[in-house]
């Protein structure tokens, strides 16, 4: 993956079909402290623990359409060749949080890429579903939050052409203000 | 800076057009590959492509959704058109550039764009 963002949509798509409602995508980085962090929570069906050992596997797959499975492996080893680790949390029936921690300045590290692009992608795609954004750099943080987004559009969807804008442009502006930008 | 107000205003507005567009069961779907193999493959810039030329057209009865992988990885970014009343077309090795061409061939005419499609990619 040529971005980290692209390991989020496709790991994310997991609790899509692990049939959770609320997905919570979180991404903390610090250049003070040198790290950068990705977690994924979810309230799916959640795994048990020999399952957590198993997604780990390239050639572990649910699916039947083809032999390997990738997205967790290829998300773990972008984490640990930067000198940072992976971790899997997972309760049956409860949820899933999968977290990815980098060394921010390793020579290794992927960038992070166009995450905003990666949630609104979610959001078009999963309208029935909702996304918690939160995104945190040494200059402070923001938050979406599609609940919120919800409450005042009522009957609106979220997969709306101008609503879909919308988020666009309020993850851009605060991720400008974020990065200590204009 | 981005207001929850605006979004109200938003809101106003699709409410009014919305009887128009509800359940049309005449709507063609766009289906882009977005497993791991598609997404490394750079299918994300193939969605936001059909995205933004199916807006700029204005076409009501198109809806755009991912899908996982069906299984012909080597042959990503793959791309599905449904069409009610026709037939199934799968697109492969798709491009920002190629989807521009299948929005205005295939979804705007109703030409399929057979050079794109996975039968001349296997011959």
């Amino acid at each position: 993956m040529r971005e980290l963002s692209l390991n989020v949509m496709d790991v994310a798509q997991n609790s899509v079909r692990a049939e959770a409602d609320l997905v919570t995508v979180k991404v903390e980085e610090s250049d003070k402290d040198d790290f950068l962090t990705i977690t994924i929570a979810d309230n799916g069906c959640g795994m048990t623990q020999e399952q957590v050992q198993q997604v780990i596997d390239p050639f572990f797959t649910t699916r039947t359409t083809r032999k390997v499975g990738l997205g967790v492996p290829l998300f773990k080893l972008s984490a640990e060749q930067t000198g940072g680790s992976f971790d899997i949390q997972s309760e049956k029936g409860v949820g899933t949080t999968t977290t990815a921690t980098y060394v921010k300045s390793h020579v290794d590290m992927t960038p992070l890429g166009d995450i905003n692009d990666t949630m609104k992608i979610l959001i078009q795609c999963n309208p029935e579903i909702d996304f918690i954004f939160i995104h945190s750099t040494d200059n402070g943080s923001f938050t979406l939050d599609t609940r919120e987004l919800r409450e005042v559009l009522g009957d609106v969807s979220l997969d709306t052409p101008d609503v879909l804008e919308w988020i666009a442009d309020y993850l851009e502006e605060n991720t400008k203000s974020i990065y200590g930008g204009a | 800076m981005k207001s929850l107000a605006e979004l109200k205003a938003i809101r106003d507005r699709a409410q009014a057009e919305m009887n128009m567009r509800k359940e049309n069961p005449n709507a063609a779907r766009v289906l882009v590959g977005m497993a791991t193999c598609g997404i490394a493959a750079g299918a994300r810039p193939v969605l936001n492509a059909f995205v933004e030329e199916i807006a700029k057209r204005g076409l009501k009865d198109v809806t755009v959704t991912q899908t996982g992988c069906i299984g012909i990885c080597q042959y990503e970014p793959v791309v599905e058109v449904e069409i009610p009343g026709e037939e199934k077309v799968t697109y492969v090795k798709m491009t920002p550039e190629k989807a521009v061409k299948v929005v205005n061939d295939h979804l705007v005419n109703h030409n399929v764009v057979s050079e794109y499609t996975i039968g001349t990619a296997t011959k």
